[in-house]
């Protein structure tokens, strides 16, 4: 059905995507280019130590069976190969799919065994790439649980009327304030292996029988991220969650009681599912910050290949390997992952575009 | 069944429970930041002992920070490109969320969906592409790179909050200004603005503090110590070796930078509340 416009309606429309222009132009320039540009880095071969200009490799980053991409040599034009078996120095050209001798240039008689000269390349074999996949996981489904279970007992417990909300509420805010950075500095001094007060109080307590290395022992270091992660962002969750409870109405509280309903049956009868679409919101936002979680885990963990998060993998492919290629393949399921979930939750209608309370 | 306790003694027990866990609460979302402080205090072998309160406080960490490395230029850096990304986004974003929020067209909605889609980017994402683009741009080791890079984050949630907040101003203001014959420019920046107020306080402070706390993006765009912004100086401070960092120096320095966001968080907590639930709950 189309609508007659007034002339006043279209004026205004016009004025709409004049005011809009500025904010879409620089999300154009800081968001969608580098985007696209990550995407299709991640299908080259470009380095950053490297002033060659980047060659298309396809999905060679992500995953293909063939010969060792870093074998390439551009003035060859073909991968330089050694093959074991037959202590033979091989080019092999890939547009032909043929290898050749490479002192004389001509083409090897006979079969080459491929096992012997290709293997599967690329993130998608490679063990560490799921190592990281499997801690980013499990650290988001740990610190998201928690999260949720005691910023629920926060938020109840701010809730109750009592002397000095406001000053307790400023007081959790603290760790929410706090930057990421120094959270990590701050915890990676009391976990401590030696001189940390969290191994003083637990070996105080009798918890443990020995100082733990926390942070440095690759078993432990995503537990502690989680704890950290929890500490930093249960705040956020907590107030999320109380700002839904004080929209409801006391009455609904004040009915229950002179019911003389028990507490955690009010709670798990009423207050949850009233508190459901809040709840909601502030897990799927958590869950999409979780996934892409980069600082805590680079600066509280050693960083060995066990305890990456799919960021800092990704970022340590770029940077300190310089493989921009590799490294913008990672980045680029990083973003295929949440841009899946956040799919998947559109699909489902539960995302509101209408920021209205 | 017969209770095994007496009502107001039940409710004096429930009492002490509650205000147990009030207190553990406050420990456990206090303790840590107390714990930097405390260990700021002290030097030498004090640093060691598990006290809970320096026995000879002392501001010897606090100089060696500053005169240590170029720790002050680091802050300038950070409250430069803090404020410049604050005052952007919030232009930007006020312009926007007047066409979003009190404008009717074709394309609100996608238009929204893609400010929201945007601020659930993963930054990694954006990483090597950024990269490229500001060497092209010859921005790399600046402070420009960053400031241009942290649009990306803070300028949606900008937008958002601010739409927001500017969809529950009364209608009639507006239509008042329009029979007025005031052009829409007009109505932004004279009806609307001063009632924003609030509202951009709010977003300004989102903004300015996830700017203050980004790290791995001035972690990847800067290279020398005179460029870097806070939390990459505090990431590196590095000791003689690696087995010993000098911790006095570093909670010095992170007292020194989260001072200033507990302050503003204190005197601002309403409308930073208001700010997040407005971002976050429609419910």
């Amino acid at each position: 059905m189309t609508r007659r416009t007034s002339p006043l309606a279209r004026r205004r429309a016009r004025a709409a995507w004049l005011f809009l222009a500025p904010v879409l132009a620089v999300l154009a320039v800081v968001a969608a280019w580098p985007l696209a540009s990550t995407v299709g880095l991640s299908l080259t071969d470009a380095r950053l130590d490297s002033a060659d200009a980047p060659r298309f490799v396809g999905l060679a980053n992500y995953a293909r069976y063939g010969p060792d991409p870093a074998s390439w040599d551009a003035e060859l034009g073909g991968y330089f190969l050694y093959d074991e078996s037959t202590d033979a120095m091989l080019l092999y050209r890939e547009d032909q799919d043929a290898f050749f001798d490479w002192e004389t240039g001509e083409p090897i008689v006979g079969e080459v065994d491929r096992t012997a000269v290709f293997q599967w390349h690329g993130i998608l074999t490679d063990p560490v790439w799921w190592r990281s996949v499997w801690n980013t996981t499990l650290f988001t489904l740990v610190s998201v649980s928690l999260e949720v279970v005691l910023g629920l007992i926060i938020a109840l417990t701010l809730h109750a009327h009592m002397p000095g909300r406001g000053l307790v509420r400023a007081a959790i805010l603290i760790p929410w304030a706090i930057p990421t950075v120094v959270s990590a500095q701050m915890w990676g001094w009391m976990l401590h292996d030696q001189i940390g007060v969290v191994n003083e109080l637990l070996l105080g307590l009798g918890l443990i029988g020995e100082r733990l290395a926390w942070t440095a022992n690759d078993d432990t270091a995503i537990w502690a991220v989680i704890a950290v992660d929890v500490w930093k962002t249960t705040p956020f969750m907590a107030l999320l969650l109380l700002a839904a409870l004080q929209m409801l109405p006391d009455e609904i509280f004040e009915a229950g009681r002179i019911d003389g309903v028990h507490p955690l049956k009010m709670f798990w009868h009423v207050t949850l599912p009233l508190i459901r679409p809040a709840l909601m919101v502030a897990v799927i936002f958590r869950l999409l910050d979780a996934l892409r979680v980069f600082d805590l885990f680079y600066l509280l963990t050693s960083n060995s290949d066990a305890t990456l998060a799919m960021s800092v993998y990704a970022r340590r492919e770029m940077i300190e390997f310089q493989d921009l290629g590799r490294g913008s393949a990672a980045a680029t399921l990083v973003f295929l992952v949440i841009a899946g979930f956040i799919a998947a939750y559109m699909a489902l209608g539960r995302m509101d575009t209408e920021p209205e309370r | 069944m017969r209770p095994a306790l007496s009502y107001p003694t039940r409710r004096r027990l429930g009492r002490v429970a509650f205000y147990l866990l009030l207190a553990a609460i406050l420990i456990y979302t206090v303790f840590p930041f107390y714990w930097a402080v405390v260990t700021s205090l002290k030097t030498g072998s004090a640093l060691f002992a598990p006290d809970l309160w320096p026995g000879e406080p002392s501001l010897a960490n606090y100089v060696a920070v500053f005169r240590e490395q170029p720790f002050a230029r680091n802050i300038a850096n950070s409250a430069i490109v803090s404020l410049t990304v604050t005052l952007l986004s919030l232009f930007l974003g006020v312009t926007a969320a007047f066409a979003l929020g009190r404008m009717r067209f074709r394309g609100r909605r996608p238009t929204m969906m893609v400010v929201l889609g945007v601020s659930m980017f993963p930054q990694i994402a954006l990483l090597s592409g950024l990269y490229e683009l500001i060497r092209w741009l010859g921005l790399y080791n600046s402070l420009w790179a960053l400031i241009l890079s942290y649009m990306i984050f803070t300028l949606p949630f900008t937008v958002w909050i601010l739409t927001a907040f500017m969809r529950e101003l009364p209608r009639e203001l507006e239509e008042a200004a329009i029979v007025d014959g005031a052009s829409p420019w007009q109505t932004l920046t004279r009806v609307m603005l001063p009632l924003m107020a609030p509202a951009m306080a709010a977003a300004g402070l989102l903004a300015f503090i996830a700017a203050w706390n980004e790290f791995l993006f001035a972690l990847t765009f800067t290279l020398t110590n005179d460029q870097r912004t806070v939390p990459v100086a505090i990431a590196l401070i590095s000791g003689s070796t690696a087995f010993e960092l000098p911790w006095g120096n570093i909670m010095a320095a992170s007292v020194v930078v989260t001072l200033p966001l507990i302050v503003l968080v204190l005197i601002f907590q309403r409308r930073i509340v208001a700010g997040l639930t407005a971002g976050a709950v429609k419910g």
